[in-house]
């Protein structure tokens, strides 16, 4: 059995008396794909800076690649590639200089550096912007170099921070092509999201967490399975009307939802569910049957949705 | 339902509602202004009180002692030194104040926290936002005038009623400074670094050549433009005048009115067509 | 792998400050020499304006019972001030902002730097400005004739003992900021330091209460020592200053690695 990469046991941060992660136990394998799925303010980007070792935990262990990380910042970032949140580039470097500088961070020689601030220009296809600044690039652009950057030190884990979160939906899948790549090539992947499709795409396995604890544990399937039927109807009756509708389809499915504008209806025939609720004299304005995704298990789990 | 969605305002309630914006618009840019200044009234305040005492006691007196030591007690433009430089003392307190506000607020309301760009949104005119950010500004540096002019009755080195003249003149040349450097700023889309640059080589050498410390006849003849040019030294007269009847042609006087005044005026058109350029591109 | 280091230091020293310091050396090559280059106008202006302008009106001023021109008497503490100020807001402004808005830090620190590497390197960067300031404030002073003793050479690293102790003070205040705003109560500090600190008359024009007060602040100490060596009229006093600032050395350094955490790993 290979050494765990990350391993955490009762983990906890507390900024004076809020708790932001509080006590969560978790173990990640070398070549993993890991996920913290959660909504803003669940610990998620904490949790990731502890393991950083940018952030001190209050209390509990946390060891990553065998050392503790409350004592071993510079020697475990060594090991680690880190994509934080929020881009934090060098405004005052171009883009090649800004690959340059940060592998001289790792103490890497000259020629090493410039051999793989070229490479990585290829890899996130920024070579045509090798002399420009950092505020001219796009999102995506500087999404692709802060994950370029963080590749400089060949790191056995990746940390991505929210790694998609405010790009065009074409970016997105550029983005998630090269962590496919990274994935396949070996590296260790922890990741937060709170999207669905991302954690689906890029997770082996995942833990959903809120208010600072883990709700629950598995690959993304095992946990649609458990919490949620295989298909989900949405109907839409009206703002003011779907709390009604919602007493007169008791019955129907395995569960129902009412959030604020639709109903969700639990069952593993959707189609069967619609036409149920025909049968009562019921006609939405609007109707959709899908199939059940990670947002229901978070709605399951936590009574709330994932984006508010 | 219906109420709540659309409401079916009448013609005449939605005229008169632009008329006001039309009419009040720039106070209202001014009183946002002065709502985000609320988040550290507390260290204006205290520097506000400090700067006076620190300035007229611990710099004033202590050059005074030496100066009058020297040049005898009232060798100064025929005033002891204290009651020279006081009102510059006060005036170019209220220039570095309305040069910075100007030049980092307005950058940044176009940049780091756009709030100009929210502002083009509605109804403001780009006329209104530059009238509205001046006098925003006064918020800032009026106050400030105040404890120094306080300061120097207590401390007795005015008399009289002239003193009181110092608010009006204050905000003469805080305006002109903050129109001017709004002009320029308003230009400028990239900090490489420019922005300090100004306050360096520009606001710097103002506030030390513009017969504030001395008199400008001590300096060297070809330095005395930087008095000319200076909004600073024109005041600085002015509030002489004003405070114990410096000696002074009438014309004089006119000039050191109408230069700041001049000033304002061009900065203010100035500024009005850089912000409207640079809101509707 | 077997660590040598010390392990108190493990987790916040990495060895590395040579390349923080390259990318600050990077930055103002590529970027901002010219704003670099330009801030030793600022004490210079100051100079002219001050020292020639007021030294027409006041003449000369007494030193340890030496007349010594007025231009002479403040050059030294020009020196000194610019020194300090430059150390400050390296340390204090420069730190804050690199930290929570251009969040330069919080990239550093996702490589294998330490807290330590930065701060070491943002000091030795900070006294390489001051290096720069102090030898070009040197020729001009030396061209305009007012260094009086050839001891006035020990001025720039005496500037730069200045810089050290206010810059080490400087980052450990910097760890309990929270918003810009805090920075105004250091220049609120500085402010009255920089009037009354003998910067443009000697303090004994001052009740001698309000003196034991100026004598206690570091800026004094500075600008007697830097006036010594380019008046050349040594005093015993020259002593205390040199401790006064290896104390504040080695205190602002301890002070400053014990906040290192709370500055950078919040």
């Amino acid at each position: 059995m290979q050494q765990l990469h990350i391993e955490a046991n009762q983990l906890t941060k507390r900024y004076g008396s809020f708790t932001a992660v509080d006590g969560i136990d978790f173990e990640i394998a070398p070549g993993e794909s890991f996920g913290f799925l959660g909504p803003n303010g669940a610990g998620k980007s904490t949790t990731m800076r502890m393991i950083a070792a940018t952030s001190l935990r209050s209390s509990g262990s946390l060891d990553v690649l065998g050392l503790d990380a409350n004592d071993n910042g510079p020697a475990i970032r060594a090991q680690l590639g880190i994509v934080p949140q929020a881009d934090n580039l060098d405004e005052e470097l171009r883009v090649w200089d800004n690959l340059f500088v940060y592998g001289r961070y790792f103490g890497l020689p000259r020629k090493v550096v410039r051999q793989r601030a070229d490479a990585l220009l290829d890899f996130a296809q920024l070579q045509q912007k090798r002399q420009a600044r950092v505020d001219a690039l796009s999102g995506g652009m500087k999404r692709r170099l802060t994950i370029a950057r963080a590749l400089m030190n060949e790191p056995k884990i990746m940390l991505l921070d929210e790694p998609t979160t405010g790009l065009d939906p074409q970016a997105r899948h550029v983005l998630w092509d090269r962590l496919f790549r990274l994935k396949d090539s070996g590296t260790t992947l922890v990741l937060t999201t709170h999207y669905m499709d991302e954690a689906e795409q890029l997770c082996d396995r995942l833990v959903v967490v809120d208010e600072g604890k883990i709700v629950a544990e598995g690959s993304p399937k095992e946990l649609i399975r458990t919490y949620s039927t295989r298909e989900v109807l949405e109907v839409r009756f009206g703002t003011a009307k779907n709390e009604e509708a919602a007493g007169r389809l008791a019955g129907i499915g395995d569960r129902i939802e009412v959030l604020p504008d639709r109903l969700l209806v639990y069952d593993d025939n959707g189609e069967q569910a619609l036409t149920a609720v025909g049968e009562r004299g019921l006609h939405p304005v609007t109707s959709l049957v899908r199939r059940a995704s990670l947002e229901d298990v978070f709605l399951r789990l936590t009574g709330r949705s994932l984006i508010e | 339902m219906t109420e709540l969605l659309e409401p079916q305002r009448d013609r005449e309630q939605a005229v008169a509602e632009y008329r006001r914006v039309r009419r009040w618009g720039w106070w209202y840019v001014a009183e946002h202004r002065i709502r985000s200044m609320r988040n550290y009234v507390g260290s204006l305040f205290i520097i506000g009180i400090g700067s006076p005492i620190m300035y007229l006691l611990g710099l004033g007196a202590g050059l005074g002692v030496l100066v009058n030591q020297n040049q005898g007690d009232n060798a100064v433009d025929g005033v002891g030194y204290l009651e020279f430089i006081a009102p510059a003392l006060l005036l170019a307190g209220v220039m570095v104040t309305a040069a910075q506000e100007s030049t980092f607020g307005v950058f940044g309301g176009f940049k780091w926290t756009p709030i100009f760009l929210g502002m083009r949104d509605t109804a403001l005119t780009p006329a209104q936002i530059v009238t509205g950010f001046a006098l925003g500004t006064m918020a800032r540096y009026v106050p400030a005038a105040c404890f120094y002019m306080i300061a120097m009755y207590a401390f007795g080195i005015i008399h009289g009623w002239g003193g009181l003249l110092m608010i009006p003149i204050a905000m003469l040349l805080g305006t002109a400074i903050s129109t001017a450097v709004m002009a320029w700023v308003s230009t400028q889309r990239n900090d490489r670094g420019q922005l300090s640059f100004v306050e360096r080589f520009v606001m710097t050498p103002l506030t030390l050549f513009s017969g504030t410390y001395f008199p400008l006849e001590t300096l060297h003849e070809g330095l005395h433009w930087v008095g000319w040019i200076s909004p600073l030294w024109h005041t600085a007269e002015l509030g002489r005048l004003a405070t114990y009847g410096s000696e002074q042609t009438l014309w004089l006087t006119v000039v050191h009115i109408l230069y700041p005044v001049a000033l304002a005026v061009a900065g203010w058109f100035l500024s009005v067509r850089h912000f409207t350029k640079r809101l509707t591109s | 792998m077997t660590d040598v280091r010390p392990r108190m230091l493990a987790g916040l020293y990495a060895r590395n400050t040579r390349s923080v310091v390259a990318r600050g050396m990077r930055v103002i090559a590529r970027n901002n020499w010219l704003i670099i280059v330009t801030g030793f106008f600022e004490p210079v202006f100051y100079l002219f304006s001050m020292g020639v302008g007021l030294g027409a009106l006041i003449g000369s001023v007494q030193y340890h019972g030496v007349d010594v021109p007025y231009a002479a008497y403040i050059a030294p503490a020009l020196m000194a001030v610019s020194a300090m100020n430059g150390a400050v807001y390296d340390s204090t402004m420069n730190v804050f902002f690199k930290m929570h808005y251009a969040k330069l830090y919080q990239g550093m620190l996702s490589t294998s730097l330490g807290p330590l590497d930065i701060a070491l390197g943002e000091i030795i960067l900070a006294l390489f400005r001051g290096l720069l300031y102090a030898s070009g404030f040197m020729v001009v002073t030396t061209l305009m004739g007012l260094n009086l003793a050839w001891t006035a050479i020990f001025a720039i690293p005496a500037a730069l003992i200045i810089a050290f102790g206010f810059a080490a003070f400087g980052m450990a205040i910097t760890s309990f900021m929270k918003t810009f705003q805090h920075l105004d109560f250091v220049f609120f500090i500085m402010m009255p330091m920089f009037l009354l600190s003998a910067t443009f008359f000697p303090i004994d024009v001052y009740p001698e209460p309000l003196q034991w007060v100026i004598m206690a602040m570091p800026l004094w100490h500075g600008v007697d020592m830097i006036r010594m060596l380019t008046t050349g009229i040594f005093e015993q006093a020259m002593i205390y200053h040199l401790l006064y600032f290896v104390i504040m050395i080695v205190v602002g350094v301890f002070f400053a690695t014990r906040r290192l955490k709370a500055l950078f790993l919040r």
